[in-house]
């Protein structure tokens, strides 16, 4: 990986590093501040576990690495390693006067990247920094892995997502996937300064990888910072609401929530993003949602719909959002559906983020207005250019009217992907990202293809409407959740987005009845929803009460 | 004159510990932690272990004195008394926990009592050692960087 520049947090890494210390022995404890202020590093000490576990709730990135001892007697070494790993995925040292093969052995099934005995010498404490730059590595790795799998598809865009873009996705991996709330304070002001005018979709280019790392450099490891622009980045869009902020749209792409119908719109009112996988999509970034869908689907709810519940609180309203053009509600869809939908909590859809559940049940409650949408929506006759091909069931949201090929072709490839998936919603690419993040909502008709190229491809705009007050709360469980290798959710505003939305609706009936398929494909159906709410010309077909409310 | 003599005193206190076996290269270690910062690093530390260790062994004796002899409860106490023993570099005392330790694992009452008189007795010769040899370093003066026992 291009990583010339990755280096650390810190200029002068590994000075500096930040170690909470947990043991209940007391001399221990004294030795190992000792130790540890000798590297350079600056030590917290803790002589009990539970303790431990509430400093690094509430010091979130406050700290890059835990050494603790394993036996203690308010909770087990194991416990706590375990609760680190989940909560905060930092690197946990466990140690012990005991180093019997069989606890050196517990200690690395439990997630312990090291296991030291008693006593510790000084030489071993000074290489600890290790552990904090393997991780960053990798994620930083995995990112790349993702991005690649999607460069393909990105389209170059003013990429306003840069560097914000570039450490929120930077946060997604960093953050622990499980990481349940991020700090949901934020500063706008801090926000809105950085963030500069939406700009088109992002392209995951090799300078703006670039850019990332440096970006990342700069920054540092400090994820909070990252979780924090970002949220920031997204009530932003939010308040941007009639800027086409796509980007934050696709910020959120990899929100869990499956979003239904996630249209990726260059309206940053809509940012509702369905399903990150979606956003993807539209960002012919295809790749990020689908695989986002991947991760969606697997969460699936059952219900077939993607809830969106992440995501829809986060989501901003939809209106206004919606640049020109061609946001095409989801014909059948009814706000209610919709809702529906949205308040199922996205089990986490990144395979690649450990989103933790809990947290989507946190966004639950997504309150997608579709209908309210609808109004405001203009209605894009032209655009369904399903460009996809139906064959190809791949729907991405793009704000051109035209899906390039290679567009097409990145959905396609995550095509596959998604079939794998038996998600229950099939609909994770329409998965709506109420998320507010900023997803612009397209004026772009929302073309959702399905996997059966029989069926009618509808397009419809998104108009989801998430409630506003749940964007930050949103935002903070998306930024969590995703790695959003965020394409540039501001990317996702850039002009070329607002056309349609192609909405890539895999048609991913795992197990699950078609439920409502051939409504939707029914024109009939439609019939409910106003008639500008959609073209008649396509109708996506949306799986499983994906959007249709 | 007495500074020097209380040095070299002191040094083959040191010495003599190590060589008997009550001191391990932790206590090296610590000496190396000591600076200027922290001008009494291994006497603070010291301290620390023998509070620590009094508490530690007051409870074993209570444990011993049960019929039956809970071995799970007296291994684990055991086991934190080892550690805290770690930290100074007890050599003795380390070695005879291990040892009370493993007739815990096979149940041997009679053993981890015997084991645990054997123990105690260490413990004590190297505190009332560790005491004198930190006195007799106050009276010396700010003792120089830490020298390796030869």
């Amino acid at each position: 990986m291009d990583n010339g520049c990755f280096s650390s947090p810190r200029r002068d890494f590994p000075n500096g590093l930040r170690v909470l210390v947990v043991d209940d022995d007391p001399t221990w404890l004294k030795i190992l501040e000792k130790m540890l202020k000798k590297c350079n590093y600056e030590v917290t000490t803790c002589c009990l576990a539970r303790h431990a576990l509430s400093l690094l709730r509430e010091r979130k990135d406050g700290y890059d690495i835990v050494i603790s001892d394993v036996n203690m007697p308010d909770m087990d070494g194991f416990k706590l390693l375990e609760h680190v790993g989940l909560e905060m995925d930092l690197p946990v040292i466990m140690m012990s006067v005991d180093g019997e093969t069989s606890r050196v052995m517990k200690g690395v099934q439990h997630g312990a990247c090291d296991y030291l005995l008693k006593p510790i010498r000084m030489k071993e404490l000074r290489n600890i920094w290790q552990h904090v730059f393997r991780k960053r590595i990798h994620e930083v790795r995995d990112f790349e892995n993702f991005e690649s799998f999607e460069s393909m598809h990105l389209m170059r865009n003013g990429s306003e997502l840069s560097e914000e873009g570039n450490l929120f996705a930077l946060e997604d991996m960093t953050s622990t996937k499980k990481r349940k709330d991020l700090d949901n304070k934020h500063d706008d002001k801090e926000f809105l300064d950085s963030s500069s005018s939406k700009k088109a979709r992002v392209v995951w280019s090799v300078d703006l990888h670039q850019k990332f790392v440096k970006a990342v450099n700069q920054i540092g490891f400090d994820s909070k910072f990252l979780v924090k622009k970002y949220r920031l980045y997204l009530s932003r869009l939010q308040k941007d609401s009639e800027q086409k902020s796509s980007p934050s749209g696709m910020k959120h792409s990899d929100l869990p929530s499956k979003d239904v119908g996630n249209f990726n719109f260059p309206n940053s009112a809509n940012k509702q993003q369905n399903d990150a996988s979606i956003d993807r999509c539209n960002y012919s970034e295809g790749t990020l949602q689908h695989q986002n869908m991947e991760t969606k689907s697997r969460e699936g709810n059952p219900k077939g719909i993607v809830p969106h519940s992440t995501t829809a609180e986060k989501a901003r309203p939809l209106t206004g959002n919606i640049t020109d053009a061609n946001i095409q509600p989801f014909a059948p869809l009814e706000s209610e559906r919709k809702r529906a939908a949205f308040d199922c909590t996205m089990s986490t859809p990144y395979s690649w983020t450990e989103i933790p559940k809990t947290q989507l049940k946190k966004e639950q409650k997504p309150v997608v207005h579709l209908e309210d949408n609808f109004n405001l929506l203009p209605f894009h006759g032209k655009k369904h250019n399903i460009q996809v091909d139906q064959s190809q069931s791949i729907a991405s949201i793009s704000s051109t009217p035209s899906i390039s090929e290679k567009d097409v072709a990145a959905c396609i490839e995550t095509k596959p992907r998604f079939a794998d998936y038996k998600k229950d919603y099939t609909s994770s690419v329409s998965s709506i990202r109420s998320s507010v993040d900023t997803f612009p909502f397209q004026p772009g008709s929302l073309i959702m293809m399905n996997d059966q190229p029989s069926q009618p491809i509808s397009t419809t705009n998104f108009g989801l409407k998430t409630q506003s007050s749940n964007n930050l709360s949103c935002i903070s469980d998306l930024e969590s959740y995703q790695r959003n290798l965020l394409f540039g959710g501001e990317a996702a505003s850039a002009a070329p987005l607002d056309e349609d939305l192609y909405f890539y609706w895999h048609n991913m009936n795992f197990g699950q009845p078609n439920i409502g398929m051939p409504e939707y494909y029914d024109p009939g159906l439609l019939t409910e929803v106003p008639n500008h709410l959609y073209d008649s010309a396509d109708y996506l077909v949306i799986d499983q009460g994906l959007f249709i409310a | 004159m007495d500074r020097n003599n209380s040095r070299r005193q002191l040094a083959a206190m040191k010495q003599s510990l190590f060589d008997q076996g009550h001191l391990d290269e932790q206590f090296i270690q610590l000496e190396e932690l000591q600076d200027d910062a922290n001008p009494n690093f291994v006497e603070e530390i010291v301290t620390l272990y023998y509070r620590d260790s009094s508490r530690l062994i007051s409870s074993l004796e209570q444990t011993l004195e049960r019929n039956p002899l809970d071995f799970n409860k007296l291994d684990t106490i055991m086991h934190q008394f080892k550690g805290s023993s770690s930290s100074i570099g007890a050599k003795k005392v380390k070695a005879e926990s291990t040892l009370i330790r493993e007739y815990c694992r096979t149940g041997n009452a009679e053993g981890c009592r015997k084991s645990f008189q054997q123990m105690k007795k260490e413990y004590v010769a190297l505190r009332k050692r560790l005491e004198n040899y930190f006195q007799l370093a106050r009276q010396a003066g700010p003792m120089d960087r830490a020298s390796r026992p030869k």
